[in-house]
């Protein structure tokens, strides 16, 4: 294992997330604090409560997962996509690094960004509403496992494109749609009939199904499955990984 | 001397099914410069593609130092420096950042020292805060030669290192490499100027259409293949060869004013001085006499002709 490699790759990419500072947090934020007046204040005041939560406090949960994901897929995915698209990646091709060393050093600095997103959104939302965190143990565990395994998705995603167009294609097309039925804003419980088994369907559901019940305890799905699940998107995922770095898929001729 | 690259039973077929390589064997000499001469899609870009393990191959096996490169890739691009022919930075990084993350990728500790070295070597060293974006073409050139050298590889490899570069860098790459070699660096260029090889290579391969034609010491080449020409300066302009002097296989220089004599410096007998006597015979006067020896250039293309 070449432990230099990925201590420099790991922080040439945190540098570029420094170097860009502002707009890194400030649009998280921005759109958080959006969304809590929008659905927390005008829409939240004619909803009671959501399983014993104000609706206030029950979207943070998703609020944090939703900007979470897309940062995590769009952040590893650019990362990867710019050098194959300016050339550089041919330094990286000609380099003793293998798959562990470029996994770790971009996909761990993608899903450390995203941990410090999610927790500037969650400082903020603080500021709006009362937010109780049964777990925080495990919610510090999940937000990092699911900035990780996005990160990966986004990694694979940033290799298969082949420009930037197709780059924005995936989180536009199947991320967002996911993100947004999968229960971010409201229970699956919430749904009627056969919405609430096709949703079953959906990934998010059990990253937000377990999410949420490390802050309020109480959970769409049983943990158990959830746990299950997101286990198998990121075996899935790194086996895609481990694939397109025996085959040089979409990197080597 | 012990071989540190060994291409053996080479060949790559590209997906689009253009055969970049076929069969292509090959011995580097650790220390030595060689340069793969060739035409533009002749396969010498592919060949060190492999060999640096950005192109994988379709069959036969390279190793490096005794490491194979797809087996052992970690140990075998530890050693390797390359210099690409196009240039590809990243535009915001810096100068000074973007040469020490080089040497991290390639394994290797920090050492601001040796770093500051290659910089300073490459006139790059007032340039190192500066981002890559605004610096010149010949600049970036400089920056991606100093990343070549950041992690000090045994085998650097230069693809067409000339391609777009001026006087003074061309001289800068040259003292750069010269005092590489004095360490013991193994240098492999690949190059479609003769001038090139012919100026700074041990050896040279010549390669076209994914086949190595030849490789050979430089100086043997040249001496084996080489053919001078003597330029005899005559008094009176001739209008043509005269019958006597026939059997030489003159030909008539500008204006009648000289005769060109060919012969090959390989041959037991050159000729000259019958050609010489010959001429007095005819009654010609000679002013002066001059010879000249064929460049790389000329081997090189009359060897592409005779395989095609």
């Amino acid at each position: 294992m070449n432990l230099h490699a990925i201590n420099v790759i790991f922080a040439k990419e945190m540098a570029r997330f420094f170097r860009t500072i502002v707009e890194s947090l400030i649009s998280p934020v921005i759109s958080t604090s959006l969304y809590f007046v929008v659905f927390g204040a005008a829409i939240g005041s004619r909803i009671e409560t959501v399983d014993g939560v104000s609706y206030g406090a029950f979207i943070v949960p998703g609020l944090i997962m939703l900007t979470v994901i897309t940062q995590s897929v769009s952040n590893a995915s650019f990362a990867i996509n710019f050098p194959k698209f300016i050339g550089t990646i041919y330094e990286l091709l000609s380099a003793p690094v293998g798959m562990a060393e470029i996994v770790i050093g971009y996909v761990g600095a993608a899903a450390v960004k995203s941990i410090l997103i999610g927790l500037v959104i969650l400082a903020t939302a603080f500021l709006f509403v009362r937010v109780p965190i049964a777990h925080p143990v495990a919610m510090l565990a999940l937000l990092a496992l699911t900035s990780f395994s996005f990160s990966l998705f986004g990694f694979i995603i940033g290799i298969w494109a082949k420009d930037f167009q197709q780059l924005q294609l995936i989180p536009l097309l199947v991320l967002t749609p996911l993100i947004f039925l999968g229960g971010s804003f409201y229970s699956i419980d919430m749904l009627p009939g056969i919405w609430r088994t096709l949703a079953l369907f959906n990934p998010v559901v059990y990253l937000m199904s377990v999410f949420r019940w490390s802050f309020f305890d109480t959970a769409d799905v049983p943990v158990a499955v959830s746990l299950a699940a997101i286990a198998l998107f990121v075996t899935v995922c790194l086996t895609a990984v481990w694939w397109i770095f025996r085959t040089g898929w979409r990197i080597r001729q | 001397m012990p071989s540190i690259i060994s291409v053996r039973n080479l060949t790559k077929t590209y997906t689009s099914g253009f055969e970049a390589l076929k069969t292509i064997n090959l011995e580097i000499e650790e220390g030595e410069i060689i340069a793969l001469l060739g035409p533009n899609g002749a396969g010498k870009t592919t060949l060190i593609s492999i060999i640096c393990g950005i192109v994988q191959p379709t069959s036969g096996s390279v190793s490096v130092a005794g490491h194979d490169v797809v087996r052992e890739f970690r140990a075998s691009r530890a050693l390797i420096g390359l210099v690409p022919q196009e240039i590809a930075l990243e535009p915001f990084e810096k100068v000074l950042g973007t040469v020490s993350f080089s040497r991290g990728l390639f394994g290797k500790a920090p050492d601001p020292a040796h770093v500051e070295k290659v910089l300073k070597q490459l006139s790059l060293w007032d340039k190192k805060d500066s981002p890559i974006m605004p610096l010149s073409g010949g600049m970036k050139r400089r920056v991606l030669i100093a990343k070549a050298l950041a992690h000090e590889p045994r085998v650097l490899f230069l693809d067409e290192p000339s391609a777009g570069v001026d006087v003074e860098l061309r001289r800068d790459m040259w003292a750069v490499v010269s005092d590489l070699k004095a360490q013991g660096v193994t240098i492999i260029l690949t190059t479609h100027y003769i001038e090139e090889a012919e100026a700074i290579a041990d050896r040279v391969a010549v390669i076209n259409k994914g086949e190595i034609l030849l490789v050979e010491d430089k100086a043997a080449l040249m001496k084996r293949m080489g053919q001078k020409r003597l330029q005899v300066e005559l008094a009176e302009p001739l209008s043509a060869v005269p019958e006597a002097l026939a059997r030489h296989g003159l030909e008539l220089g500008p204006e009648g004013r000289s005769v060109i004599y060919t012969y090959d410096t390989k041959g037991e007998r050159t000729g000259i001085v019958t050609l010489l006597s010959d001429l007095r015979a005819a009654g010609l006067q000679m002013t002066d006499l001059s010879t000249e020896q064929s460049s790389l250039e000329d081997i090189f293309v009359g060897l592409v002709k005779e395989r095609t």
